[in-house]
């Protein structure tokens, strides 16, 4: 079952410089909502900065991870 | 990879994208989503009196699948503007709030080669397909 703390430490590893927040949004372990800053996301569209972070769960995403509501912002 | 040619749903979804201006892949319909991400997607779209295409991916599998892959985006809803993925949720919530959203819509209706979006006409192309 992944967790708040499980899907911030892969967001931070899976994008080099990355600062996340994670939230487990209804207290179920499968919805959660991440504010996450990287200098990764200068210059990308919204859809480019959220797939950089959707790529590092593939498949759970949809899966074990219902949900994962993001927030993307470079610093 | 597949060819494109041999996967009838993956086309039909292609096609679906490419002939509406606007188009909502979602959870349900806009009358009855089966899910608050959808349900709020609809909401803000009603809220800006856009019109729009929607396709529900629920009845087949296959449909959420392929859209994913074609669209490389994993979650539902998925609102397509000209062509383009605009984003989820999430995306179209914050664009709706700082008014990106109403200006890209705009912009879209008044183009000169955009005509009304038959809703629900999407659905019968990909449905039609499917059997």
């Amino acid at each position: 079952m992944p967790d708040a703390a499980s899907i911030k430490a892969r967001i931070e590893a899976g994008i080099p410089g990355a600062t996340a927040e994670v939230d487990d949004w209804t207290g179920g372990g499968d919805h959660f909502r991440a504010t996450v800053v990287a200098d990764a996301f200068n210059g990308l569209s919204r859809v480019a900065q959220h797939r950089l972070v959707y790529e590092i769960f593939g498949e759970e995403i949809g899966g074990p991870i219902h949900a994962l509501s993001l927030t993307t912002q470079s610093p | 990879m597949t060819d494109p040619h041999d996967n009838p749903i993956r086309a039909a979804i292609a096609d679906a994208i490419s002939e509406n201006e606007v188009i909502l892949f979602m959870k349900g319909s806009p009358e009855a989503p089966a899910c608050g991400f959808s349900a709020r997607t609809v909401g803000i779209l009603q809220s800006l009196d856009t019109r729009f295409a929607a396709v529900d991916v629920l009845p087949d599998p296959r449909i959420r699948q392929e859209l994913s892959a074609l669209s490389r985006w994993p979650t539902i809803p998925q609102l397509f503007v000209g062509g383009e993925l605009v984003g989820g949720c999430d995306i179209v919530t914050e664009m709706f709030e700082t008014g990106e959203l109403a200006e890209l819509l705009g912009a879209e209706s008044t183009s000169e080669r955009s005509e009304p979006a038959v809703a629900d006409g999407a659905t019968l192309q990909i449905e039609n397909r499917l059997s």
